[in-house]
């Protein structure tokens, strides 16, 4: 699938007072197989991005083009297309409306006229995936808590199987091993099917983690644009579009502003904590060597 | 006096929907007292927001005890008096805005504790200040953005002038800068006094609390400062937890035979102490 996105301007309530643009001429290709973060502060355009690629939004202006059809247009193809792309909402409760757990993970497919025995097999699939217990199959999902909650509308839209899978915000709530395994899942599937992965997310580690590629949206307009290593570890950038540098990179950049010869693109902790090894290490040959020049 | 907020064997049990049920808390014993900074930390079904839930009688034990200045929170005739002392901000601000401008939310607690206008409009003007939305009060509140909306979540609370603010997660959703802001805030708060009992599962910001209680299957499992707490990380991390980064990196680096000092808690503790 390629997702084209094509000078793409959003106005909420426009010509009220109330007007605001929250997407300013956006332009982005995302092709098959990638897996995108998209980072930005409240109100930078990131929710309202990830819903026009999944045709939820009418644009003010420009289009998006699933495979060359403009997802919002109301013919056949395009809501064929809508139906290639999944999108996880920021608020699970935004999302969850039906009366059982299993209802809720099967209205996806059964809109895709799947038969019973599919139907059924997609959201013990489903619900495998987020690690929901198949007993909660009959509970409603307004009684589950809010990870499960969480988890239930996740299943909801991975039962789909979309060939692009959009997680806005998909892990807030959960603990950290709940986190890093769903999104490990996540990705396994996302690797063997080829879909597209984008992830819309405030947590640096959880993107270092998956993806690849990093968009930075700031008031609208998109000021970044690159591999996660480069866009992560740049801080004026990150600082100002309102965004926190990861903690592995602050702590790199202290050693490394008081002489040490580390790189500043490690993101995660254990990356930071090899890097540190490794400067030391050739730290201490460098010493052993001189040494044994001026024992000579 | 008697202490501030104290759980005396408290145990609490969710009714399922097909009968039976299933025990969230299993034995807490925790007295909390004016003016603590407490981070409650744990998995997901650890029971951390069912715990809260008690703090004001949202939810009222199975067994066991909760008692607020003395109150007990399951006499029917105490909880107006409770829920005036201890406050609550939940993840999700929308589930708690109810008015159709920012003010007339804030507003909300103290008219419907029958007070007079002039007093509604100084603890409304107070509460918007400390959060900082003066300039937005007269919008309505889905214009605000999400981080806001949180805020504006928090002057309501604080405008029923409560002894406590219980947040479960109030940052989670938040982007950095907000995220900062609330924590700020609620730090602010704790330094005017107020009693503040935070959730999160971001461990960095467990760090800022003077106190961490880390449950794990409906008990209290650890209870300390947080340098004690953290070095506890081989059985955090065996609870699914995560560390703080530096605190992470430094134990990584003293098995490898490092000396560092104790209590490191901050990347920026962890540099100096390497430099």
């Amino acid at each position: 699938m390629l997702i084209h996105v094509e000078n793409l301007s959003h106005t909420y309530i426009p010509g009220t007072p109330l007007a605001r643009v929250a997407l300013h001429g956006v332009s982005l290709k995302v092709g098959p197989s990638e897996r995108v973060g998209v980072v930005g502060r409240t109100g930078s355009g990131k929710s309202t991005l990830v819903q026009h690629i999944a045709g939820l939004l009418m644009p003010t202006e420009g289009r998006v083009l699933i495979d060359g059809v403009p997802v919002h247009e109301r013919t056949t193809v395009a809501r064929a297309a809508r139906q290639r792309v999944g999108l996880a909402f920021q608020y699970p409760e935004d999302q969850i409306f039906e009366q059982t757990v299993f209802r809720e993970v099967a209205f996806g497919p059964r809109n895709l006229g799947l038969n019973k025995t599919e139907i059924a097999e997609r959201v013990r699939w489903a619900l495998g995936m987020v690690r929901l217990d198949p007993a909660m199959e009959s509970r409603s999902p307004f009684t589950l808590s809010g990870g499960e909650m969480r988890r239930a509308a996740l299943a909801s839209i991975l039962a789909m199987r979309p060939e692009a899978l959009i997680l806005d915000e998909p892990t807030a709530g959960l603990d950290p091993r709940g986190r890093r395994g769903l999104l490990a899942r996540v990705r396994t599937w996302q690797v063997e099917t080829g879909a597209i992965l984008i992830l819309v997310s405030h947590n640096l580690d959880e993107l270092a983690r998956i993806v690849e590629r990093v968009i930075v949206l700031d008031r609208g307009l998109v000021v970044a644009d690159g591999p996660v290593r480069q866009v992560l570890s740049n801080g004026a950038l990150l600082s100002a579009a309102g965004l926190d540098v990861p903690q592995s990179v602050t702590l790199l950049r202290a050693l490394h502003d008081a002489g040490w010869d580390v790189r500043t693109d490690r993101l995660l902790p254990e990356e930071a904590f090899e890097e540190i090894v490794r400067v030391d290490a050739g730290h201490a040959t460098a010493l052993r060597a001189l040494q044994s020049v001026e024992a000579r | 006096m008697p202490p501030f907020i104290e759980l005396r064997e408290l145990e609490y049990s969710y009714p399922l929907d097909g009968g039976g049920q299933v025990a969230a808390l299993r034995g807490i014993d925790l007295t909390i007292e004016r003016g603590e900074f407490i981070a409650l930390v744990g998995p997901n079904g650890s029971g951390k927001s069912t715990l809260v839930r008690h703090l004001n009688g949202l939810l009222l034990p199975t067994k066991g005890q909760v008692r607020v200045e003395g109150l007990l929170t399951s006499n029917p005739r105490n909880l107006w008096a409770i829920r005036q002392r201890v406050g609550m901000v939940f993840q999700n601000p929308d589930n708690q805005i109810v008015a159709s401008t920012v003010e007339e939310d804030v507003a909300f607690g103290p008219e419907n504790a029958a007070l007079p206008p002039d007093e509604i409009r100084r603890r409304v003007d107070e509460a918007l200040a400390t959060v900082g939305l003066v300039e937005y009060r007269t919008h309505p509140p889905q214009m605000l953005s999400g981080g806001q909306r949180q805020l504006l979540a928090i002057a309501g609370v604080l405008a029923t002038r409560p002894a406590c603010i219980v947040f479960d997660e109030p940052a989670s959703m938040l982007d950095p800068a907000n995220r900062r802001q609330v924590l700020d805030t609620i730090r602010q708060l704790n330094s005017e006094g107020l009693t503040i009992v935070l959730i999160t599962q971001a461990m960095e910001e467990a760090t800022a609390a003077r106190r961490v209680l880390v449950m794990h299957e409906g008990r209290v499992a650890m209870d300390g400062p947080p340098v004690q707490v953290f070095e506890h990380d081989a059985q955090l991390r065996d609870w699914g937890l995560d560390l703080p980064t530096a605190v992470e990196i430094a134990h990584h680096l003293r098995e490898r035979g490092w000396q560092l000092p104790q209590g490191l808690l901050t990347v920026e503790q962890l540099a100096r102490a390497l430099c």
